[in-house]
């Protein structure tokens, strides 16, 4: 069946939902393309996220991964064109705009407004993804780990993932 | 600029660079967008403020706020913004280009290294781990954008209200956010016309 239609229908319509980070789309993407669309299961969502964030550039490039599977190498050009194009055209507008309401007393309100949100955004796409990925005492420890770590010394996220996939090797590998 | 300074400046505030052609706003977002590991804003600072001197550090600070006000990645709408300022439309397209390359040639490969060898067990078991590493590396993102963005203790009942709208309640993300984002913005509203109202009587 072609799914091309609608990966451009839900990745226009997730991008759109990302404000203050593609992490704010994440409870939405999980009931469109695991629930509704069935491109992948929830586990195999969980991980090409995880993975994503140890590739350089935007940090939501695991969407290339969904497009690939669910429509082979169009599906994900097509959705990574769906996903980035309409943010990207509405920044463009407001770079414009933005430049002459510079004096216009609601654009503080409006992002001193949209902070809250957008961090409870974060916030909730965080313990979305938590349910699925952290489920014992290794996967807390390493989340509690890496949370620690890096409220208190400047290190690479990307190394502290790597040090995830060290962890986890060690204590899942069947023996 | 150690050949410009043979020559005395009359002014004060330095011209800015010459404006970079479309060709090297996408060499300097690939090259952006192929080392920026574990998050782009200090990448993007260091390169385009920094190295390149395309914005200074006054509109690269207004540009992020822009940006993270905005639907959309941070690392995407910043090439779009900067690319605005050097060359326009094609300025913006050449940069968010740049940008999204590396990573989506990368996460294709991974998405097809995945399909074969996901289900292995030693796969499998690193993935438990990324996936733990990467909850842990939200949460760190959650505090610091908290202690920099959220000014007064109200914010963070907007910040629960929100967590709570979609998590428990299940609310799609479009309705928390238009229903607690107005309020909040109502909250913080500008303040100046009471004074200005009362100064007038």
């Amino acid at each position: 069946m072609n799914q091309i239609p609608a990966l451009i229908r839900v990745f226009s319509y997730l991008s759109i939902l990302t404000v203050g980070g593609g992490m704010a789309a994440f409870p939405e993407m999980k009931v469109l393309t695991v629930e509704v669309h069935k491109w992948l299961t929830f586990p195999q969502l969980i991980h090409i996220y995880s993975v994503g964030q140890m590739a350089p550039g935007p940090n939501m490039m695991m969407i290339v991964v969904i497009g690939l599977w669910a429509g082979g190498l169009l599906g994900a050009i097509i959705t990574l064109i769906a996903f980035f194009a309409p943010t990207a055209l509405l920044a463009f507008v407001v770079a414009r705009a933005w430049r002459k309401l510079e004096n216009w007393p609601w654009r503080t309100s409006i992002q001193q407004g949209l902070a809250p949100v957008s961090i409870g955004l974060l916030l909730a796409g965080c313990f979305t993804m938590a349910k699925g990925a952290v489920n014992g005492l290794e996967t807390g420890a390493v989340a509690v780990g890496v949370l620690l770590i890096l409220l208190q010394y400047k290190v690479n996220p990307a190394l502290l993932v790597v040090g995830g996939a060290v962890v986890g090797w060690l204590s899942f590998m069947p023996k | 600029m150690s050949t410009a300074s043979a020559v005395p400046a009359p002014e004060v505030v330095a011209p800015e660079a010459p404006k970079p052609s479309i060709s090297e706003i996408f060499l300097e977002f690939l090259f952006i967008g192929a080392t920026s590991f574990g998050g782009v804003v200090p990448y993007l600072r260091a390169n385009l403020v920094a190295k390149k001197k395309w914005v200074n550090d006054k509109e690269f600070v207004e540009m992020l706020s822009i940006s993270q006000s905005l639907p959309g990645l941070n690392a995407t709408n910043m090439a779009v913004l900067v690319g605005e300022k050097l060359q326009g439309w094609m300025g913006s397209l050449a940069g968010i280009l740049g940008m999204c390359l590396p990573g989506a040639v990368l996460m294709f490969v991974v998405g097809m290294v995945y399909r074969l060898h996901g289900d292995h067990a030693w796969t499998t078991a690193a993935l438990k781990g990324v996936a733990a590493a990467a909850v842990g590396l939200i949460l760190a993102t959650v505090v610091s954008l908290s202690k920099k963005a959220l000014a007064q203790k109200f914010d963070f009942v907007f910040m629960a209200a929100t967590v709570l709208a979609v998590n428990r309640l299940h609310w799609s993300v479009p309705r928390a956010l238009v229903i607690i984002g107005i309020l909040a913005i109502l909250f913080h509203r500008p303040r100046g016309h009471h004074e200005k109202s009362e100064l007038a009587r």
